[in-house]
């Protein structure tokens, strides 16, 4: 990826916090920082996966780029707009360049719709001047793209199976040709071979219609097909942010090892010799974030710095940054 | 383009269900049955709903005179004056339903989608509202207004639309979770087209069941407002003035309390077996 050219994506120290636990009227709520200080680009044409455990902040971070939770601090701009000073209506008017694809295919969908309907609706909100032979005609060519056939088109969801709903829920998401795809898990909660078949939709429809792709998952195995670069999330923080080859060969953080060693091994000699690093413990609460790194608490090299100090995002060459105090 | 095969939508299963279950499709045709005579029923009989025959005062059934259901303490015939009862009972509990669909349906879902502040408000209104006392409300609009039908229609559905509005919040509030309507919010629609478009049409499963539970609700709350003098005005009349009648004198005249109290049965048998049936055709875990 060219570097010269102007990002699509520019996310600005961007900081997400939920009230939490507030136990009477008066009391002063609590904070759960989700994400804090995320900061990344993202060029046109690019994957970039988002990787990390559960309740590392992936999916809020998704959400919060499309502006579907509200965003505590920083920025973030699309195609240099900056979203959080949209009024309401501009907002939702911006939400044709930005659609996203989500973790449970069945659920995404409305049941009560059928097909057409569910995937002609965003074509409805911004393209009001098609006339409905045009729209069923692009829901068809939409059909055709992603692999579902025509004659499914007044079917409901209750009658397509998971990967066929993810299909759906895709075509539903690039009819309106986004300039940024974020797709929330979307391959989790599908089998592993319809998984490929999706990853590999999902490039193919890349390559067509340049866009640009935010692909969170917690597992590395599928993100390293489809990605780009790769940034690491730990306690809604970033650790690491590479090339993915670069990452997976060179990773520099101790949370990002462990990630790379806990990918399974389809042969079973490489992995009796592969030395796995498995992390103890679990994540520590958002609500009470550990002082200094966030990761000292589970960190196989935590020193006395690491607790007092928090370390900084910083390039070690190549484009590859890393938030440690002793990166290896 | 031709074959396009269609495909089976939640509300056709629904339908195929409900009509497949016996109860609720006996149910379904007698209340037709009921709801067809009384509009019809009228015109077969000789005799006006208010037309006193003094030589048949307190007379039991006579079908030679045109009598089928025999006449009231003041020569009216029963039959004519049943029919006109179910006209006013079913007219009040489609409407005063109505009433609480739409206002409930509306009520809540708004509240539901906005949810934190204005949802507070909005519900502690409707609990304000249920902490007055019906039959207080009732007499003071009578008392104010004069005995009007339309007043009827009025203080049932003030009340029942705030069941409707409750029902109808819950279910919204586990719906806005869901990810169809996250989707629908990043595909731009704006919040009135989301409620409209996808709130609403997933919280009518259990409006329906509901709505069916209501209406038999309904038709009792004016029989009961009737026979406490409060409802419809004579020579006008209701189920429930019918049966006020009947009682009083069911010692010597039994067929005065008989039919009207066999037909209003019936008919709330008829809506309870069908809220029933359509309870088990929509309910999902059925699939």
């Amino acid at each position: 990826m060219s570097s010269h050219l102007n990002p699509l994506l520019h996310v600005e120290n961007l900081s997400v916090d939920f009230e939490v636990g507030r136990k009477s009227l008066f009391s002063k709520p609590k904070l759960l920082h989700a994400i804090t200080d995320v900061s990344f680009n993202l060029m046109p044409g690019e994957t970039l996966g988002i990787v990390g455990e559960s309740g590392c902040g992936k999916s809020t971070l998704g959400r919060a780029i499309l502006n579907l939770v509200k965003i505590s601090g920083g920025k973030v701009v699309l195609d240099g707009v900056d979203l959080g000073a949209l009024s309401e209506t501009e907002l939702r008017k911006s939400r044709k360049d930005m659609q996203m694809i989500f973790q449970d295919p069945l659920a995404s969908l409305n049941p009560r719709l059928n097909i057409k309907q569910i995937i002609s609706e965003p074509l409805e909100i911004f393209f009001k001047e098609l006339s409905k032979a045009d729209i069923e005609k692009r829901v068809l060519e939409m059909m055709d793209v992603v692999g579902l056939s025509r004659s499914y088109i007044n079917r409901y969801p209750h009658e397509f199976s998971g990967g066929q709903c993810q299909r759906i829920g895709i075509a539903r998401a690039m009819i309106v040709r986004p300039k940024l795809l974020i797709c929330d898990e979307a391959v989790s909660a599908l089998d592993v071979s319809i998984q490929a078949q999706i990853v590999n939709l999902l490039m193919d429809l890349q390559k067509e219609f340049k866009t640009s792709i935010i692909f969170i998952s917690h597992n590395l195995s599928v993100v390293r097909h489809i990605s780009h670069r790769i940034l690491v999330l730990y306690l809604g923080r970033m650790a690491e942010l590479a090339e993915f080859s670069e990452l997976y060969n060179h990773a520099h953080h101790p949370y990002t090892r462990a990630l790379i060693s806990a990918v399974p091994t389809p042969d079973p000699k490489i992995s009796k010799e592969k030395k796995s690093t498995i992390l103890m413990g679990d994540i520590p609460s958002p609500i009470n974030p550990p002082s200094g790194c966030p990761f000292r608490t589970r960190c196989p090299k935590a020193q006395d710095l690491c607790a007092q100090v928090r370390p900084e995002f910083k390039d070690h060459g190549s484009n590859h940054f890393v938030a440690c105090h002793f990166p290896d | 383009m031709e074959n396009i095969p269609q495909g089976r939508s939640l509300w056709a299963d629904a339908r195929k269900r409900l009509f497949s279950n016996r109860a609720a499709f006996v149910a379904l045709i007698v209340l037709s049955m009921i709801t067809i005579l009384s509009i019809f029923g009228p015109l077969l009989s000789p005799h006006a709903f208010d037309s006193i025959d003094w030589d048949f005062v307190g007379s039991p059934p006579n079908f030679e005179k045109g009598f089928p259901f025999g006449t009231d303490a003041v020569g009216r015939d029963l039959f004519v004056r049943t029919m006109y009862g179910a006209r006013i009972s079913l007219m009040v509990a489609v409407v005063a339903s109505l009433v609480s669909l739409i206002i409930g349906v509306t009520y809540g879902s708004i509240s539901g989608f906005i949810g934190g502040r204005t949802d507070s408000y909005m519900m502690r209104f409707v609990d304000v509202f249920y902490s007055l006392p019906f039959m207080f409300f009732v007499i003071l609009l009578m008392v104010f207004f004069g005995r009007k039908i339309y007043l009827v229609f009025l203080a049932i559905g003030a009340v029942e639309w705030l069941d409707m509005a409750r029902i109808v919040r819950g279910q919204t509030l586990s719906l806005k979770r869901k990810e169809f309507v996250e989707a629908a919010v990043a595909g731009g629609l704006t919040k009135w087209q989301i409620i409209r478009k996808h709130i609403i049409p997933n919280t009518l499963g259990s409006v329906a069941v509901f709505l069916t539970l209501t209406v038999p609700k309904v038709i009792l709350l004016e029989s009961f407002l009737s026979f406490l003098g409060l409802g419809i005005q004579e020579p006008m009349t209701s189920w429930g003035v019918l049966i006020s009648e009947g009682a009083d004198q069911m010692e010597t005249a039994w067929w005065s309390l008989l039919f009207p109290a066999t037909f209003l049965a019936t008919t709330l048998f008829c809506f309870n077996y069908i809220g029933d049936g359509l309870r088990d055709a929509l309910d999902p875990k059925d699939r």
